[in-house]
């Protein structure tokens, strides 16, 4: 085989690798690149911000369950984008960034568009590369997204530099790929899954504690039938929505900080509580010392430093959610003399307990006439789209007002930046969730806050033909930071008030897609439906309840059982 | 409690920034830090020093492993093992203590590697506390400069 150019073997690599859509922006150090691309039959979409590219990949990647691939050019282009690699790496999200970098020969010298990616990216990506010689250059690339799909995924950076992008070279033949140093481990150590299995059994109030490590590792089948076969009630974490049916009575919902009263009590009263792809973050928890305190702790991971690094765990099992819920399964299938209709009898008191819990603080809220309360807004979009539209969110009030009231029933389906908590995420994600799935109906959830960080990518999805909606809960504040200020600033609004913002409808007008606004309760399913029912991008102005709080909550740094109630 | 790992790594650039990187990023600390390359070239050996009760070196430990470019991670303190340092001392060593300084130097079998009118460099070689030691003794005499490597160490060949 002859020789290529470098940038004919990035775009080989990426065919190799099944990418077909990519989202980015370019520049000087990218437009050898670029100029393949424009032939190459892979589509990129151009951004109005790097920021847009990497989350549009990221949600790409988080409804396929495929490596989201974004491409920038150097300096302010790679620099733009670390806000989306970060929100990839605290969510665990496969994503592949390409960077242009300034040619080999530059490095180091401050030349224009010239910034570190690699040392700026180190600490956010689970690995990443500066390719500094053309022979290196397909083999980096294949290694980026073996290490991004593999293991716990993350985002993986490689930079560019344009002398080697230009450089002809040979393209190698795809070998396995054997790194010495990174070998995952998937399967579970069957005496740890057997230990497991053993203190599950005699448990009296077991409880099944599920993370984004489920959604991640494909194992929700596993999950819901570990749950059901012994009756174990769930409860899962804002990145493990989906994970389990959310309608299943066997569901707690959301714990943690705006979890439900049941969840959390459940948890706080279990005396075995099985982790699955969580890894005990401090919004889960709440303090340490009160977190489970009777509980013995199975915590299934695929990360090593996952476990023990928040709470002391007693029985670890290193693997992938998949591998060790399926051995768990088919060690139950095998147990001798296990009767397992005796131990969901044996449930029965501790579900009834739970029940007890949901009737005395069910998840809820009160309508108040023609004011428009946001869970009102959620509840009837769940209603609309059957609980299955495809739903991105930005972060703030908005975001857990969705987490607690759309009732996700399967996996992928739910997209939010929960690690680092990223507002203009929900947008660009939605964008990019659309692309993956053109016939699904995609629903940006957002504040009106949020939505002017990255508001700037409707034109992305009009200039892609990408009918998302937005539905904005509007409430001229910052309104988590607002509802902090209220409960424990004395209601001193510093820097959370939207004096000024656009009118939505007509910025939606503005950029060619279609404006909707509620100010009533009664106008709220008759503006959603509309929007459903419009082949355009469509923005949902909701005017909400001004000062409607996230309930329950548990104040930072309390246990989980010190909720505030309403 | 003082814990020494001793860390295989690939020996590429940038790779001892991840490792210190990892350390400052989590919070962890680094009483010393020595690196250098074994007998194969593409494999750096890194020695550590740090300080943590069990669960924060079981993090450090786990963290180091994740790390793509590490190879293998040992806390060498769990069992019996060398460490040396390597101290070099410019001391002052003017007519009236010349010969206390080589007394001294004498006891701790270190080395003159540099002789001026007015000073010595002085080399020693041992045990960190060895080597706080002589430092503390020649304090008074009168120390100019001070560069010490960090330690290295290595764990014993078990003894069966």
């Amino acid at each position: 085989m002859g020789k290529i150019n470098g940038s004919q073997a990035i775009i080989k690599c990426l065919q190799e690798e099944g990418v077909n859509t990519i989202f980015g922006f370019p520049g000087g150090a990218v437009i050898d690149l670029y100029d393949e691309l424009l032939d190459s039959g892979i589509k990129n979409v151009l951004v109005r911000h790097e920021q847009g590219a990497v989350h549009a990949a990221d949600g790409y990647a988080r409804v396929t369950g495929e490596v989201g691939v974004a491409l920038l050019t150097s300096g302010p282009g790679a620099t733009n984008g670390v806000t989306g690699i970060a929100t990839a790496y605290l969510d665990s999200i496969p994503i592949v960034v390409l960077t242009g970098q300034v040619p080999t020969a530059l490095i180091g010298n401050d030349a224009f568009q010239e910034v570190d990616i690699v040392g700026i990216t180190r600490p956010c990506t689970k690995h990443n590369y500066l390719v500094k010689e053309a022979k290196d250059l397909v083999p980096t690339l294949r290694e980026a997204f073996h290490v991004a799909r593999t293991g716990r995924p993350g985002p993986v950076l490689v930079d560019l530099p344009k002398d080697v992008v230009a450089t002809m070279i040979k393209f190698p033949e795809k070998t396995p790929i054997r790194m010495q140093t990174y070998q995952p481990t998937y399967e579970p150590h069957m005496g740890q899954v057997e230990k497991a299995c053993k203190a599950i059994l005699k448990a009296k109030r077991p409880v099944l504690y599920v993370g984004g490590g489920v959604i991640l590792s494909n194992s929700n089948e596993e999950l819901t039938q570990l749950a059901k076969r012994l009756n174990i009630p769930v409860t899962m974490t804002l990145m493990g929505l989906g994970g389990f049916p959310g309608t299943d009575p066997l569901s707690m919902g959301m714990l943690g900080m705006h979890g439900s009263y049941t969840a959390n009590m459940a948890v706080s009263k279990s005396d075995v509580l099985i982790a699955v792809g969580a890894r005990f973050d401090d919004r889960v928890t709440g303090r340490v010392d009160a977190f489970a305190p009777n509980a013995k702790i199975i915590h299934i991971d695929i990360d090593p430093t996952s476990i023990s690094k928040n709470v002391k765990v007693d029985i670890p099992i290193v693997a992938d959610c998949k591998h060790a819920l399926t051995a768990m399964n088919s060690w139950l299938d095998q147990a001798k003399d296990l009767n397992e209709d005796e131990i969901k009898t044996k449930h029965e008191p501790w579900l009834a307990n739970i029940n007890e819990w949901t009737e005395k603080h069910p998840m809820g809220y009160t309508n108040e006439g023609e004011t428009i309360k946001p869970q009102f807004v959620i509840e009837t979009l769940s209603k609309l789209t059957a609980g299955d539209a495809i739903i991105t969110t930005e972060v703030g009030q908005h975001q857990m007002w969705t987490a607690q009231f759309y009732k996700f029933n399967r996996p992928r389906r739910w997209v939010t930046s929960g690690g680092l908590g990223t507002m203009g995420y929900g947008m660009p994600a939605a964008i990019g969730a659309k692309m993956a799935f053109p016939n699904e109906t995609v629903i940006d959830v957002a504040g009106d806050g949020s939505i002017q960080m990255c508001i700037q990518e409707l034109a992305t999805a009009k200039q892609y033909g990408c009918p998302i909606k937005i539905a904005i809960l509007n409430n001229n504040y910052l309104g988590m930071v607002r509802q902090w200020q209220e409960l424990f600033y004395d209601k001193r609004y510093s820097g959370t008030i939207m004096e000024v913002t656009p009118d939505f409808v007509k910025l939606a007008e503005a950029y060619g897609a279609v404006g909707l606004r509620a100010t009533k309760t009664s106008e709220v399913e008759g503006v959603i439906k509309k929007a459903l029912a419009t082949d355009n991008t469509v923005i949902m102005d909701f005017t909400i309840a001004r000062e409607e709080g996230v309930f329950p909550m548990v104040p930072a740094g309390k246990a989980t059982t010190e909720m505030l109630l309403v | 409690m003082k814990h020494t790992l001793s860390v295989l790594l690939q020996n590429k650039p940038g790779v001892l920034s991840r490792v210190t990187g990892l350390f400052s990023g989590r919070g962890f600390n680094i009483e010393s830090l020595s690196v250098a390359e074994t007998l194969d070239e593409s494999v750096s050996s890194l020695t550590l020093v740090t300080r943590g009760d069990d669960a924060i070196v079981e993090q450090i430990t786990k963290q180091l492993h994740k790390l793509i470019d590490v190879i293998k991670v040992t806390d060498i303190s769990e069992g019996e093992f060398v460490e040396r340092e390597m101290v070099l001392i410019r001391v002052k060593a003017e007519s009236n203590t010349r010969a206390e300084v080589l007394r001294v130097i004498d006891i701790f079998r270190g080395k003159v590697v540099d002789v001026s009118p007015k000073s010595y460099i002085v080399e020693v070689t041992g045990s960190t506390t060895k080597i706080k030691a002589i430092i503390d003794i020649l304090k008074p005499i009168g120390i100019k400069e001070i560069v010490r490597t960090g330690t290295v160490a290595m764990a014993r060949a078990s003894k069966s």
